[in-house]
């Protein structure tokens, strides 16, 4: 009579198929969210390790002293001697069109490196040397293996008797791949093989302080006001309302308000990072202002009695006693803010921050642009080369994201409750 | 309320607590019970006869709640609970690997602390363990069998005029004699309660209280509780529990007029708990 | 006659005015949120009103035609140019309603699997990577859905006999479903855990299986709360901007068809403001205009998302 446990009707099987089903239905959708994650995370970083390194072409150059004044070393044509250079390695070359295409194997940086190494070094005057130079971004891409061999001549950037120069210098030595330090040191570029993210990435620091400078001490004190001042009345809550939806308006709207009030009604200078500071600093505001009000929420009320009981103000109580105890919280809150400001694109792209910067800003005042900007305009560009310069700025721009969520992690670790 | 008291409501009460001695239906052969290192039942042994009410009692963390629970194996949803020793329902252990907890809960339901119906309509409610079941093939089939759970429940009269309206809305009595109608809906041999009455007030008491005496007739109940005068006015058998061991079980007459220990003299003397 | 030292209860301390300096500073501080609100609604409406004179306020909003010109002469033929939302709309709504497609499944099975079913350590692995999801900047998801969502699309298309445009709305839309899991699983979390254990024990104690008692119990108790979640990332989704601008196109199509292309109110705002243009003609201040109805649109979800949420709490508590 007893197997009305273990007997498996039909019925009950169906049930405990639909259970298994049921769970494997939530793995499922786990596996597909983090797979995504891991395929473009993956797919990205594939792509951008290539931007680490650039292909280098060493020529020897005759530094004619006819073509260089001693008096005017600055001024005078380097490109010619390096063309010269590079058709006297290549004797064979004679047709106009081939040799075009010759002189276009290094990249048009070629003669300020070679002007700079003159100017440094006028003895060289007169001597031949031998000096490695930046290849173009068309001889990169061959030699990353960024452009298939099988496709069609007339479509590829590099043709057959490219290839054979390639396979000749790589062949006496002459041809390597070092790793590309401009990237990082160097501002932008219409260059595919000259653009760096060093501009993108001082507009980007430049913006986070204004943003930082703005939005922590407005959103601490606000979040004091809310949660120790404020009389629990409808203009509380009115505020508090508006903070709620404030969180959830769509970034591209405060880069309107920007547009219309920040650069329209006041005249700041466009494109700087002082505005994009100020429009990053009203997006984040909610985000630390409801941080914030939960870390003095999680300070006991006994730490404001004890300092009310010893006969301090409601000001000294939360200044001295309560705000240092949720400092962190607050801290960590800004962090997360920060982190989400500096992945922020759409708002920068209303009030001018998508200009091409070549130079690196030296103040907020400047125009600069931002690093995910900088990821969006290489993104637009035609070259080859720039996709895996996006996609390398995407790397670096993931770890500044992770460091921050890091920091900001490890900050709510260590003081995690220890009232 | 003194000893005395309870005596003298046993006494009263007397005929219908004399019921014959039958053939367990809940059999726990030294069983152990732990929580991670913890240990909360220590060797304990107990049969269960059927269609009766046992109570369980004992001081607050004696481990009459966690042994009720592995009676129908709530506790499997503690992640750090383990059992040990052989708990048998009508002679099959129900630990063993082929039982699955489905068919063991609808064969033993349970009636919680605090009244929790399902955010849900009255009539749903009840109808819910029908269906997860499938025990009810037709509408109308579902319809009456919810109206003679409602009426075994003693709630009809009051609810049959509101059925779709929530669950929730009712008093707490209500609410925990719908409970009570969810769970004998399903039909169980076997209702555990713990502490069924704890969160209500001494009129909705007393209306369980008749209402678990009426279903001695149709069920084995296993009830929980802190008090010792409902333990003596609802049970036929009691067991004391104190801390992790089975201290003393038999008549509730036997145990409250003449109690073998002495822990179990002090607890219902008002010394302990 | 004794001498009582009486007790002060005058406050004797150098005087007050820091202190309310102080509040008034805090007081001011929590007013720069209504501020921005006031600046936000006021310089749109203030531009909008402007656009409104030129191109009638029915016009904007029933238009069938989105063809934003900027005469070069006066007497061009379509000097003045379209300017019907109604394709943008229809548009920024197909994208986000395959981004919901994606992500509501996908959320809420995460969520209930983590909440319902997943140990402590498998949560305390997968929370962190969807978290990580949710922390990557959209210009990234545009990229990539640009770069292998839409090429893939268009391959699997083709290879089927469909056409399809080469900036799909479906590439938009799955990338951004992707970036809107993170959100919704969160949120759905947070009204799962927020259903008492008791609920979920009663239906235990009646011998439901756990997907039942998930289905049928912890679901329905927990649905305001994900139905608020499920508005506020509609309204994330309406609002998204790099994902559309990169991996969506410019042609302002009206079609259900997610294999076309169409453009969003987002991605207009960001091409009538960025490169040349003279601040007062018709087409910048049209920007403005998209702006206060986008503006409107997200504002009325998250108000509904939280009168949802509120209230359900309410409930619980």
């Amino acid at each position: 009579m007893t197997d009305h446990f273990t007997k498996m009707t039909p019925e009950l099987k169906r049930r405990l198929r639909n259970e298994q089903w049921f769970q494997w239905m939530g793995r499922g959708a786990i596996f597909v969210a983090i797979a995504f994650l891991l395929v473009m995370v993956s797919t990205i970083a594939s792509m951008g390790v290539g931007a680490l390194r650039q292909t280098h072409i060493e020529l020897s150059v005759f530094l004619d002293p006819q073509k260089l004044d001693a008096t005017r070393l600055h001024d005078a044509d380097y490109g010619r001697l390096i063309k010269k250079a590079l058709r006297s390695r290549f004797a064979n070359v004679t047709k106009r069109r081939d040799k075009r295409k010759l002189y276009n194997l290094v990249s048009s940086q070629a003669e300020y490196t070679l002007r700079d190494l003159v100017v440094r070094s006028p003895s060289l005057r007169g001597q031949t040397i031998n000096i490695w130079f930046t290849a173009s971004d068309d001889v990169d891409m061959l030699i990353k293996g960024n452009i298939a061999s099988s496709t069609d001549e007339t479509q590829r950037r590099i043709d057959h008797r490219e290839a054979s120069w390639i396979n000749d210098l790589i062949s006496k030595g002459q041809l390597e791949s070092r790793f590309n330090s401009r990237f990082f040191w160097s501002g932008d570029s219409r260059e595919p093989e000259l653009a760096g993210i060093l501009s993108a990435f001082v507009g980007s620091l430049f913006s986070l302080l204004v943003c930082f400078g703005l939005s922590f001490p407005l959103g601490i004190f606000a979040a004091i006001y809310l949660e120790e001042f404020a009389p629990k009345n409808r203009w509380s809550a009115f505020i508090e309302v508006n903070i709620n939806n404030l969180a959830a308006v769509p970034s591209i709207v405060f880069g309107l308000l920007g547009l219309a009030v920040f650069l329209n009604a006041f005249g700041l200078p466009r494109s700087s990072p002082l505005v994009g500071g100020m429009v990053l600093a009203l997006m984040t505001l909610p985000t630390i202002i409801i941080a914030s009000r939960a870390a003095l929420r999680a300070v006991p009320p006994s730490i404001r009695e004890a300092a009310l009981g010893i006969g301090a103000s409601p000001i000294q109580t939360v200044f001295h006693h309560v705000a240092p105890l949720a400092l962190p919280g607050m801290l960590t809150g800004a962090i997360v803010g920060m982190a989400r400001a500096l992945g922020e694109t759409a708002p920068l792209l209303m009030i001018g921050m998508v200009a091409f910067v070549a130079d690196v800003p030296n103040s907020i005042f400047e125009p600069a642009t931002a690093l995910p900007v900088q990821i969006f305009l290489w993104a637009d560009s035609p070259e080859r080369a720039f996709l895996e310069k996006t996609s390398a700025a995407i790397i670096v721009l993931l770890c500044f994201l992770i460091v921050m969520n890091l920091a900001a992690i490890l900050l709510r670790r260590k003081f995690e409750q220890r009232y | 309320m003194s000893f005395q008291l309870i005596e003298r409501q046993i006494l009263t009460a007397g005929k219908k607590h004399d019921v014959p001695e039958q053939d367990p239906v809940i059999s726990t052969p030294n069983v152990d019970v732990y929580y991670a290192d913890k240990q909360a039942l220590d060797n304990i042994t107990l049969d269960i006869p059927a269609n009766a009410v046992m109570s369980l009692i004992g001081p607050s963390g004696c481990g009459k709640t966690t042994f009720l629970r592995c009676l129908n194996r709530m506790n499997d949803l503690i992640d750090i609970c383990r059992v040990e020793g052989d708990i048998k329902i009508d002679g099959q252990d129900i630990y063993a690997p082929e039982v699955n907890t489905v068919s063991l809960r609808a064969h033993v339901g349970i009636v919680f602390q605090r009244p929790n119906p399902f955010p849900k309509s009255i009539f749903e409610n009840v109808a819910y363990g029908l269906r997860i079941h499938g025990l009810t093939s037709s509408k109308s089939e579902l319809a009456d069998r919810v109206e003679e759970s409602l009426r075994r429940a003693g709630l009809w009269e009051e609810v049959n005029d509101r059925l779709d309206e929530p669950g929730t809305g009712l008093s707490g009595g209500q609410q925990q004699r719908l409970c009570i109608a969810r769970t004998i809906a399903v039909e169980p041999k076997i209702i555990l309660m713990d502490e069924p009455c704890s969160a209500l007030d001494p009129i909705a008491t007393a209306r369980i209280e008749e209402l678990i005496d009426e279903m001695r007739a149709n069920f084995t109940i296993i009830i929980v509780t802190h008090s010792m005068q409902q333990a003596a006015r609802v049970s036929q058998h009691t067991a004391f529990f104190h801390m992790g061991k089975l201290v003393e079980h038999g008549q509730t007459k036997q145990i409250f007029t003449s109690p073998q220990d002495e822990r179990t003299e002090s607890y219902i003397t008002g010394r302990i708990g | 006659m004794s001498h009582v030292t009486k007790i002060n209860l005058t406050d004797t301390r150098p005087s007050h005015w820091p202190e309310r300096l102080i509040k008034a500073l805090l007081l001011a501080s929590s007013l720069v949120a209504v501020l921005v609100t006031v600046g936000i609604v006021f310089s749109l409406l203030f531009e909008a009103v402007r656009f409104f004179k030129i191109i009638p306020i029915q016009a904007f909003l029933f238009g069938l035609e989105w063809n934003p010109q900027t005469a070069i002469r006066a007497d061009q033929i379509g000097a003045k140019g379209e300017f019907g939302a109604v394709p943008l709309i229809t548009g920024t709504l197909l994208i986000s309603t395959i981004a919901m497609f994606v992500a509501t499944p996908l959320g809420l099975a995460s969520s209930i699997y983590l909440a319902e079913y997943a140990g402590p350590r498998t949560r305390a692995i997968v929370k962190p990577l969807l978290e990580l999801l949710a922390g990557i900047p959209t210009v990234v998801y545009g990229f990539f859905a640009a770069l292998m969502i839409a090429p893939l699309i268009r391959l699997t298309g083709t290879s089927l006999g469909l056409e399809v445009a080469s900036e799909s709305a479906l590439a938009a839309g799955l990338a951004m479903g992707v970036m809107i899991v993170p959100l919704i699983s969160s949120l759905s979390d947070d009204a799962i855990n927020a259903v008492p254990q008791s609920l979920r024990d009663a239906s235990y104690g009646l011998g439901a299986t756990q997907a039942e008692t998930i289905k049928k119990v912890v679901l329905p108790a927990a649905l305001p709360g994900i139905a608020g979640g499920l508005l506020l990332a509609t309204s994330t989704a309406i609002g998204e901007t790099m994902i559309v601008v990169m991996a969506a196109g410019l042609a302002a199509n009206i079609t259900a068809n997610p294999l076309e292309a169409v453009t969003t109110i987002t991605v207009q705002i960001v091409t009538l403001l960025t490169g040349d243009q003279e601040f007062d003609s018709a087409k910048t201040l049209s920007a403005f205009a998209l702006g206060l109805l986008l503006f409107t649109l997200t504002l009325l979800l998250n108000i509904a998302a939280q009168k949802i949420v509120n209230h359900y709490r309410e409930r619980y508590d």
